[in-house]
């Protein structure tokens, strides 16, 4: 049975939370993230969840705690953004290397300098190589869904890696959706105990956590990560499938939005994939044959149905929220074409747009069309959607 | 040395799943110089049992009997610390482990 709530994104995640009760919960306010700590942190105040939660003088430590607590054979969970991310940075990679499987949510927001607070992907494509396993989420409802899901393939056992669910700040993360949420006791059923395979608590079966491993291992530990996060492209693929059928609501590595007979395709992350679906209904209605893919999935990156996706395109833009500072373009780009790369002819270019929560309004999104059908995407370097001459 | 696991039979994170195994770990390998210990000279006062880093000074009966050169890296602290200068450092090149055994020489026999 589901029930239907006013929530912002950073409520919605913070539901969640509250029906997962998770051992621990270490975490920093930051901006947009604050508003989510603060509904969770109410909850537990109110005894209405019994998790433990630890305050900390900063990310870094928040992660710290996270993992200590994690090797000890917590179910943990946190959320930060933006500078939260950076601070915590090499413990993020300690914690999908250890594998542990964390949760972390991230309402996406713009790295400094120059200080801004709004949205745009920096932070977290600033720790895409870091192992962890990376959701987007379009609107509140998928925040709720994904975070859900994210405990279940963060905890498989072919899995073990970290997971980061992410919303784009303020954008998602304080606007009011309606929001279908399941009954506790259902989301409790789905994520089921967390049974660790080697608790540090485990006194009976003393264990080293983090040891030295130098030439003749650290290699074979890599290769092990690396095959874990291909395994969980079947995990998170399953999972998908099982939270539909309890919800009505399947996921899957991408959302494709009337892009089976369409020529030229949107492809792009979060909040942006709303607004590029009203503008495909307009030009549709018009006899344009455009469509949307929206990716949930960056990492593991789901290339192979990638290309059969949308390979025959005849041209495809892929929009970035974040600049890549690589003399190219944004992150998302460059996979997007290796994906592509001998599968399709299609022409692949690059839009760097919406940083640090500048609007993406329909009008742009009707030029990047104008310009795939025209001919006119730059093919080699990004193209600054919406920036000041 | 035992044979290297490959990355299928290895747990996962580089978790170390049985206690007690750095024994096994030998690190003897990475010396230049190897101690050794003039037993003529020696007043068995343990200090070098209580600096050596690695655990590698061997003691029975209150005395100093030698070295595990299995563990051994040869950092030479040993024979700073020795009172007595009973400790010399040679180049593990210079004669051989196995004939010195134990780290132990008798300058008397010698001379």
């Amino acid at each position: 049975m589901q029930r239907i709530a006013a929530l912002t994104g950073n409520e919605a995640a913070a539901e969640a939370m509250r029906q997962i009760e998770p051992d621990v919960v270490a975490a920093y306010p930051i901006t947009p993230q604050t508003e989510l700590m603060q509904k969770f942190a109410q909850f537990v105040a109110d005894g209405i969840v019994k998790t433990e939660v630890v305050l900390v003088e900063s990310e870094h430590s928040a992660m710290s705690a996270c993992v200590g607590a994690c090797a000890a054979g917590a179910r943990v969970m946190t959320a930060t953004s933006s500078q939260g991310l950076a601070l915590m940075w090499e413990i993020v990679y300690i914690a999908a290397s250890t594998r542990l499987p964390i949760v972390m949510t991230v309402v996406n927001r713009a790295l400094s300098a120059p200080i801004n607070i709004h949205c745009d992907h920096s932070d977290s494509m600033g720790c895409r190589d870091s192992g962890w396993i990376q959701l987007y989420s379009e609107n509140p409802q998928e925040v709720y869904d994904n975070v859900v899901q994210a405990v279940r393939i963060a905890e498989h056992p072919d899995v073990l890696l970290p997971v980061m669910p992410t919303l784009d700040g303020f954008i998602i993360s304080h606007t009011l959706e309606r929001v279908e949420t399941l009954a506790d006791d259902a989301v409790k059923k789905f994520i089921g105990e967390w049974r660790p395979a080697y608790p540090l608590l485990d006194v009976d079966h003393p264990i080293t956590f983090g040891a030295l491993d130098l030439q003749d291992y650290y290699f074979e530990h890599k290769k092990q990560q690396a095959e874990a996060m291909t395994r969980a492209k079947e995990v998170i693929l399953a999972i998908g499938k099982e939270y539909g059928k309890l919800t009505g609501r399947g996921y899957g590595f991408f959302d494709e939005y009337r892009t089976d007979d369409a020529e030229y395709i949107i492809l792009c992350l979060g909040s942006a994939a709303g607004t590029v679906k009203s503008v495909v209904d307009e030009l549709r209605n018009r006899g344009r044959k455009v469509g949307v893919l929206k990716l949930r999935v960056f990492r593991p990156f789901p290339d192979g149905e990638l290309a059969r996706a949308i390979g025959h395109a005849r041209a495809i833009a892929v929009l970035d929220r974040a600049e890549g500072f690589n003399a190219v373009g944004g992150p998302l780009a460059p996979e997007v074409k290796s994906a592509l790369y001998k599968k399709s002819d299609a022409d692949v270019c690059n839009y760097v747009y919406g940083l640090g929560g500048r609007d993406l309004s329909p009008v742009m999104i009707r030029s990047v069309f104008d310009d795939l059908a025209e001919g006119r995407a730059d093919a080699r370097q990004a193209i600054h959607l919406g920036v000041r001459e | 040395m035992a044979k290297e696991k490959g990355y299928k039979e290895l747990a996962i994170g580089g978790l170390i799943l049985e206690a007690g195994n750095a024994a096994a770990y030998k690190t003897g390998g990475w010396r230049t110089y190897r101690p050794l210990v003039d037993k003529d000279t020696c007043t068995n006062c343990l200090q070098c049992w209580l600096f050596c880093p690695d655990v590698c000074i061997d003691v029975e009966g209150g005395k100093m009997v030698g070295y595990d050169y299995d563990h051994c890296k040869g950092c030479g602290i040993c024979a700073t610390i020795c009172p007595v200068k009973a400790i010399k450092m040679v180049l593990e090149t210079e004669g051989s482990v196995d004939a010195d055994r134990k780290g132990c020489f008798h300058s008397k026999k010698k001379g």
